[in-house]
């Protein structure tokens, strides 16, 4: 180890090699089968259980439940997965306390759920390391989809066309394919290679060919696209990200949370990637919180996490925040920065105290300063390089409840489109459905 | 503090908990232990004749059923009587009782069904200065196949005939254990009765193959491939068990015939229940081979407990409390209307008893808007379905419809008066009213 926390500047290997693989494994280990029947056992097998509705792709959970419970976690598996084909990643991903734990009986009882989430990683993840692929393709349609956007939404929709027996060409403008599994997710909650490992079980269906390195806006255009196939999905996600607009921005030390993770998601060897002494991340999401955690798990001696507005505003869960908290993260509401400053690098963020005021969010007029190495700015991230053409509604490609767009052959579903939260299992949700109105389409059953 | 000791037909004990003849029973250095714990008595492992003794498999005895946590709920065993020499049997016998003379020690028998081999064993026990005998009539497998245990169990008259040898042999208390495989436990207790036994015993293990491997395609427990049907006990076979005592016990016939309890006794409250169905003591098998002697310290103390909250001062206060209150079918009260009710402030919302009543019973739940469940009256038969099914102890209650006040269901008033089958108008053999 040849740096500590209190080492200033940005530098790597605050803590040894032995101490970040620790730190990054995965946060809640895999029950073992007599865990799993234990945590099956607690399930009372509900009568139109809240926990389905309350699931984005409506797995069949008692049903899964209740497969485990008898011995058969492959056949749990195949219920889990004919609904949610990313049902690996999403066990793992997915804020189950305000989904289907959240609508769990045993929750609203006892404030403890049955273990959905666990339990479905423990049926999906037999499969998933076997390798074993339990679905075939129907007899060939003839017909060919592009699907643009290789993460959940698109892998999703990619896979049902597939079953379905149409051909999909699937692009993704990174080299890799998975979207936000691969570059996005905490590096915890999908460790040992998963995000990769799936993206290969999903797509031995067959019928797929992946294009990487193949952009939409770049090599490709949607007109070449539209020409070449039936359909077109697109499952783009949101790659740009939205500016501070406050002096001191371009200092060097200061940078987009969503690039230092995805940074972080493709290093092999976490001692060598730097991160500062004193860490402040500025967003009250999601991808604030996993830029604070994962700085404080690589030896960031001091992290804040500060958000503009009151806690209950914020879109990260009481249970992220609170995961935050315990992995020694400050979380600081009701403060807005307001200016980025230091000589050649970042020194400090100088912020204002806010307040809900009549007209909106307010200053009080108080402000503070915060020592700072290194400033992650995840203030959110917006729709890029949408086709001309598209109908654009609050930032998103506008769509109708199959996933339709404003442009005849074109679908669009997960982050980039209207509709449902920005979570890996709603972009699953749209991706399949879409496919399903798709398939509709070109064989003549829909409307 | 309530008095735990207990007189067994004449046989003294510190307490109503005896360990039945069974592997915690087979040698000193278990019944030591046992003793040593606390354990009120002990059914010695079954003696069979002089001479070479049986010999058990050498592959696995046991089969068991599980609750998800391992909790073992069922047991089944292929074991036989004791396979050590009597001569060693009884050698141990004797000193265990000389070292524990408050102790109660009982000899568990089996020997072929003709009256020399009786007579020939009975002198060999009474030297050991054990307090009496109790005649294995119920051992279902291995013995049975050379006409003792079950076999001997299933044949009244000769229930009669082997206990009537012994009376007439031994100064010893008789006590006759009984096998429930078969069809109406009164006839072999009353056997034993007309042959002179001093009480029955009760259960012993059910005919059972717990489960079948599916990959070998043998039942378990599987020796070499092969299976045997085995005898079953613990806690799933206390309902069985507890009827079977209060069969006898309610029965005019052999109604003063004391009963020692046996099957399933796991906590204190089983134990309870055996006595207030008729038992005189418990006996206690499979609870102790799953968790070990310690557990006398759970039973002694929680039956001594609820004894003192509810006054009972003696054992014998709680024998064949529940008794008169066992009746047939035909004299339960058809004015005794119920309807379940939900308790929406402790109802979670699962639907399970929306399901169940759905389903499987008589559609008399409503499913409301916000998963808020709701008994119908005109459709609730009372059938006690949902309060079975729902996982919230104490949310669904069945309440008494007040005389006077009408069932929805039926649209008739409800009547004070208690009115049965025997006076049902739909009873073709309804005794005219008088
Ligand atoms: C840091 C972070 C943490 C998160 N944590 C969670 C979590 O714990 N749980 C959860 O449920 N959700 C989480 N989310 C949200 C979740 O990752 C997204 O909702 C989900 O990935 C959306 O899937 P998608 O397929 O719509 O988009 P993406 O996953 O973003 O995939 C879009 C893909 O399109 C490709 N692409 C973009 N533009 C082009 C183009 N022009 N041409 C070709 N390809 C293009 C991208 O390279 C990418 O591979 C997190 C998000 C972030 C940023
Ligand atoms: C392994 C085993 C061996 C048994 N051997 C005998 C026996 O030799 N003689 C006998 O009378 N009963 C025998 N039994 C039956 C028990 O004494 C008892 O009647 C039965 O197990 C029910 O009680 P429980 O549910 O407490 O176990 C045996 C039971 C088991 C489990
Ligand atoms: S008691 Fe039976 S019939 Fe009545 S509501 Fe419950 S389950 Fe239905």
């Amino acid at each position: 180890m040849s740096h500590s926390p209190q080492t200033g500047g940005i530098v790597a290997a605050r803590l040894d090699s032995a101490e970040l693989a620790a730190h990054f494994d995965d946060l809640y280990p895999a029950f073992d089968d007599h865990e799993a029947r234990v945590a099956a056992d607690r399930c009372y097998f509900c009568h139109d259980a809240p926990c389905v509705t309350a699931c984005p792709t409506a797995i069949d959970i008692p049903l899964f439940i209740r497969q485990i419970q008898a011995g058969l976690p492959e056949a749990a598996a195949r219920t889990i997965l004919a609904q949610n084909i990313l049902g690996g990643m999403c066990a793992r991903v997915c804020p189950t306390e305000t989904l289907c734990e959240g609508a769990c009986v045993r929750e609203v009882a006892e404030g403890a759920p049955v273990e959905i989430g666990r339990l479905q990683r423990h049926a999906t993840d037999g499969l998933l390391l076997a390798n074993e692929h339990p679905f075939e393709r129907a007899p060939a349609t003839g017909k060919r989809i592009a699907v643009v956007g290789a993460g959940p939404a698109g892998l999703a929709c990619a896979h049902r066309l597939a079953m379905l027996g149409h051909t999909v060409v699937l692009h993704d403008a990174r080299p890799k394919a998975g979207g936000l599994n691969e570059y996005g997710i905490a590096a915890y909650k999908a460790a040992n290679g998963i995000a990769q490992a799936e993206v290969d079980w999903l797509l031995r269906i067959g019928g797929i060919t992946v294009q990487t390195g193949s952009a939409l806006g770049g090599a490709i255009t949607l007109d070449a696209l539209k020409a070449d196939h039936d359909a077109v999905f697109l499952g783009i996600g949101l790659a740009g990200v939205n500016a501070l607009r406050i002096p001191g921005e371009d200092l060097p030390g200061v940078r987009d949370a969503v690039d230092f993770i995805a940074e972080l998601r493709q290093t092999a060897d976490l001692s060598t990637l730097p991160i500062g002494r004193h860490v402040v991340v500025i967003g009250g999401g999601m991808t604030a919180v996993d830029a604070a955690v994962q700085s404080r798990l690589l030896g960031a001696e001091r992290v804040s996490l500060v958000y503009r507005r009151d806690r209950g505003a914020m879109a990260a869960s009481d249970y992220e925040i609170s995961h935050a908290a315990t992995e020694g993260v400050t979380v600081l509401t009701n403060a807005m920065p307001v200016a980025i400053t230091g000589t050649g690098t970042v020194e400090a963020v100088e912020f204002a105290y806010t307040r809900e005021g009549a007209t909106g969010l307010e200053r009080t007029g108080e402000t503070f300063i915060l020592p700072a190495d290194q400033v992650f700015k995840a203030i959110g991230q917006t729709l890029a390089g949408a086709p001309e053409g598209l109908t654009i509604d609050g930032g998103k490609i506008a769509v109708d409840a199959a996933g339709r767009t404003s442009l005849a052959g074109v679908w669009a579903g997960g982050d980039c489109a209207t509709g449902g939260e920005d979570l890996t299992v709603t972009a699953v949700a749209q991706g399949r459905d879409a496919a399903e109105d798709i398939h509709a389409h070109l064989t003549g059953a829909a409307g | 503090m309530a008095n735990l000791t207990s007189t067994f037909v004449g046989i003294k004990s510190p307490n109503p908990f005896w360990l039945a003849s069974a592997p915690p029973t087979d040698k000193e250095i278990n019944v030591r232990r046992a003793f040593q714990a606390g354990w009120g008595g002990v059914v010695w492992k079954t003696l069979g004749e002089a001479g070479p003794p049986v010999v058990n498999v050498n592959g696995p005895r046991y089969g068991a059923i599980w609750g998800a946590d391992r909790r073992l709920l069922g047991l089944n065993n292929i074991e036989l009587i004791t396979d050590r020499p009597l001569e060693v049997n009884l050698r141990e016998m004797k000193v265990v009782k000389r070292d524990y003379p408050d102790r109660a020690l009982i000899a568990s028998l089996m020997v072929p069904c003709v009256e020399e081999a009786w007579k020939a064993i009975l002198p060999l026990v009474e030297e050991t200065g054990a307090d009496g005998i109790e005649l294995n009539c119920g051992c279902p497998h291995g013995m049975s196949e050379r006409g003792m245990g079950a076999a001997v169990g299933q044949n009244p008259d000769l229930i009669e005939r082997i206990t009537r040898w012994c009376k007439q042999t031994t100064r010893m208390p008789v006590i006759v254990k009984l096998t429930p495989n078969i069809t109406d436990v009164r006839l072999p207790a009353l056997a034993a009765k007309r042959g002179g036994a001093d009480a029955v015993s009760l259960i012993n293990t059910i005919n059972s193959i717990t489960s079948v491997d599916l990959d070998d395609f043998a039942p378990e427990p599987t020796i070499d491939g092969k299976g045997t049907h085995g005898g079953y006990c613990g806690p799933a076979v206390k309902p069985i068990a507890l009827n079977m005592v209060a069969e006898i016990a309610r029965n005019p016939e052999t109604a003063d015939l004391p009963i020692s309890g046996i099957g399933g006794v796991t906590t204190w409250r089983d134990a309870a229940e055996f006595l207030t169905l008729g038992a005189g003591n418990v006996q206690v098998c499979t609870a102790a081979m799953t968790y070990g002697f310690g557990i006398i310290k759970e039973l002694t103390a929680g039956l001594s407990l609820w004894m003192d909250r509810k006054g009972l001062t003696s054992v014998e206060q709680v024998t064949g409390r529940a008794v008169p209150n066992v009746t047939d079918w035909q004299y339960l009260n058809l004015n005794y209307v119920t309807k379940a009710r939900i308790d929406p402030d402790a109802c979670i919302g699962c639907g399970r008893c929306f399901a169940a009543c759905e389903d499987t019973s008589h559609q008399a739940i409503w499913q409301k808007p916000d998963r808020v469940f709701e008994v119908n009256d005109a459709e609730c038969v009372a059938c006690n379905l949902c309060v079975n099914v729902c996982p919230v102890e104490g949310c669904i209650t069945m309440e008494r419809l007040a005389p006077g006040t009408q069932d929805a269901r039926t649209g008739k008033t409800v009547e004070a008066a208690p009115a049965d089958w025997t006076t049902h108008p739909n009873n073709p053999m309804a005794r005219a009213a008088e």
